[in-house]
């Protein structure tokens, strides 16, 4: 073994100029896919995070089966009892709890149907930016305040400002009628047009009086301190739930499912281009492999007619060329690793993104996610699209007929 | 006397395209365990053929062929390699040595083949490479070597591993009549000490005088074939 493997290294470097040249475009295609990788799950994970933060949480305590048909007398019962004592027993600030309706909302000229929220003041800021992001006026006062706050685009539409009042029309859970009038405090712009355009937020006792609800809510919002801990932090809830199997823990994967159906196409997308990219490599580096065996052919003439196998010449050129692409590899992790490492530390951005983003509470930056999964990826798979390659060549050496080769003029 | 190499009505013709070369034609030839046989001949007539039909590197187009007493026109490919391997050693014209093995290293190359450890290996190749007379040049590569240096080494290589008979194809044909000459004694060492049985071709009539064997071919046919000792 030992000959044979300075053999293929030696071999490696009989042309020195062509072994880097291959080498450096396997480095690079593998600089390029993990940094790529990286990024784009830091990515994703940025705009997970972004989304997660405005509005939906982490995760949601629900009764089941709201998600699905969420029907106002599908509660939670006791909400704010349920959510102090899970703040107290997991130590997470990150809990509040939530009501949700639906109302016709009009000022003088112009109504909307739109979502209300009743949410609790002390506590949304620690799952949602929206009470940091009052772009006029104030956030809502307390549980008991009679007061609304409204996204700028809807106040907008609406015709009113801060200090205007609005009329809501709905249904209580009890199918009474649930109407008020209420002053707008303030007028919020969280980045999410969505919900600039449509949501209503009110302090949730005052909501539960406005829509019959009594000591019931619709969703408990959790949010860690940290996506990384996501994991984490959702095995800490679930010890502190309360066995009740008519409550669920649904996780952001169960709650925006569209996000998640975005992010798997976004990879699929970017892998077409990838395979793309290393099967151009792949064939250059496959001509490389032809040209030094053919070069050879007399050496390997010699090797048969000492008493060498085709197989065990196959062999030898399939360790070369798996030596030569471990080389490219090896230079690209490290190069590759090192540029995500460098924005992993300093972050990535574009331009303007960073402006766009700080408007809403966010740094607008990427970090590149560096596991050992989004960086072995790609060179998992261009080390198996060259071994690949590299048994074409290996295969030719069978039909090496010895005289032949011997007289080869190489 | 045992008999090394027997070879019976053996005839090759070559096809090129539709044209057919008749390189061999009807050879019977025995060679006694021991011997010291030169293929001469003009160019073209037939040694290197010969040579590649007995060393099981090619296939006779008809007659039987026998090294050890085995049928080495009707072994195949796997069985022919370990053949090569084990019994036969090759000595060719240039060019023979692995270009970025060091002068030891090729002499190892065949025993790693044969699955011999390293220790013996090394031992065993160090041993050989003083006796061919350059074991301070071990470390060398093929590049660093003078034909005659190189040459030695595809001797050591041959002879290393003790096969029964080692075929060498004009070993001398570029080396200087003195170098040749140092070359051809080494060989006829090679056969009395470690018994080994040698043909070898040669155009050079230098070397025709090491010969114990001297067979002529022409036109594929032996011509003539002279005991010398
Ligand atoms: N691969 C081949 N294809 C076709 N014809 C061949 C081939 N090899 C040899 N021949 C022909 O066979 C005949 C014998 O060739 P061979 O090489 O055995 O002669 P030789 O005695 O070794 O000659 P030299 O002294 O020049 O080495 C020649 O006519 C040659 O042209
Ligand atoms: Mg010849």
């Amino acid at each position: 073994m030992a000959i044979t493997l300075r053999l293929a290294w030696r071999n490696l470097w009989r042309n020195p100029r062509r072994t880097w040249f291959t080498a450096s475009a396997i480095a690079f295609i593998t600089v390029l896919l993990i940094f790529i990788i990286t990024l784009q799950m830091g990515a994703f994970d940025m705009m997970l995070d972004t989304s997660l933060r405005v509005f939906t949480g982490q995760m949601q305590i629900q009764r089941e089966g709201y998600l699905d048909k969420p029907q106002m007398r599908v509660t939670v019962a006791r909400a704010q009892n349920l959510a102090g004592s899970l703040r107290r027993a997991t130590g997470l600030p990150g809990i509040a709890v939530r009501a949700n309706g639906f109302a016709l909302a009009a000022s003088g000229t112009r109504s909307y149907g739109v979502p209300v929220v009743g949410v609790e003041p002390a506590h949304e800021s620690a799952v949602s930016t929206i009470p940091r992001l009052i772009r006029q006026g104030r956030y809502l006062a307390n549980d008991t305040a009679q007061e609304l706050v409204v996204g700028a685009v809807l106040a907008r539409n609406l015709k009113i400002k801060v200090g205007d009042e609005l009329t809501l029309l709905g249904a209580g859970m009890d199918g009474s009628v649930a109407a008020t009038v209420l002053p707008v405090v303030g007028l919020f712009e969280s980045g999410s047009p969505e919900l600039d355009r449509h949501l209503v937020e009110m302090p949730l006792q005052t909501f539960q009086e406005v829509f019959s609800m009594g000591q019931e809510a619709h969703a408990l919002v959790i949010s860690g301190p940290s996506l990384e801990r996501m994991a984490a932090t959702q095995v800490l809830v679930r010890q502190h739930m309360p066995q009740d199997p008519a409550l669920v823990l649904l996780d952001w994967e169960k709650l925006l499912p569209g996000v998640k159906q975005v992010m798997q196409a976004d990879i699929i997308e970017h892998w077409f281009l990838y395979i793309v990219l290393i099967l151009v490599v792949t064939f250059s580096i496959l001509n490389t492999f032809l040209m030094s065996v053919l070069e050879r052919t007399r050496e390997f003439g010699i090797m048969l007619a000492l008493g060498a196998t085709p197989l065990g010449i196959g062999r030898l050129v399939l360790l070369e060329s798996t030596l030569l692409t471990l080389l490219g590899l090896a230079i690209g992790i490290v190069l590759g690793g090192g540029i995500a490492l460098y924005f992993n530390y300093y972050g990535f951005t574009f331009k303007g993104m960073q402006e766009l983003y700080s408007q809403f509470g966010f740094a607008g930056v990427i970090t590149p996610k560096i596991t050992f999964v989004n960086v072995m990826t790609g060179p998992a798979v261009i080390f198996a699209f060259t071994v690949a390659a590299a048994l074409y060549p290996a295969w030719r050496i069978r039909r090496l007929r010895i005289v032949e080769a011997m007289h080869a003029v190489h | 006397m045992e008999t090394t190499v027997v070879c019976r009505g053996v005839s090759k013709i070559y096809r090129q395209d539709t044209v057919a070369v008749p390189a061999l034609t009807d050879i019977d030839l025995e060679i006694p365990k021991l011997d010291f046989v030169c293929l001469s001949g003009p160019s073209g007539s037939g040694k290197s053929t010969l040579l590649n039909l007995i060393g099981g590197l090619d296939a006779p187009t008809a007659g039987e062929i026998e090294v050890d007493g085995q049928r080495v026109d009707k072994m195949e490919k796997g069985a022919l390699a370990d053949l090569r391997l084990r019994k036969i050693g090759f000595v060719f014209q240039a060019y023979n040595l692995i270009p970025v093995l060091t002068a030891r290293e090729n002499v190892e190359f065949v025993m790693q083949l044969q699955g011999v450890g390293a220790e013996e290996r090394t031992r065993k190749a160090r041993k050989i490479l003083k006796e061919v007379g350059i074991e301070e040049l071990e470390n060398r590569r093929p590049g660093e070597l003078s034909g005659g240096q190189q040459q030695r080494v595809a001797v050591a290589r041959a002879i290393v591993s003790e096969p029964s008979l080692v075929l060498a194809d004009e070993p001398t044909a570029n080396l200087d009549s003195k170098t040749a000459e140092n070359l051809m004694q080494l060989l006829r060492h090679m056969n009395r000490e470690h018994g080994v049985t040698f043909v070898f071709s040669t155009h050079d009539k230098l070397v025709m005088e090491f010969s114990r064997r001297l067979i002529t071919l022409r036109d594929g046919r032996i011509v003539d074939d002279v005991r010398r000792d």
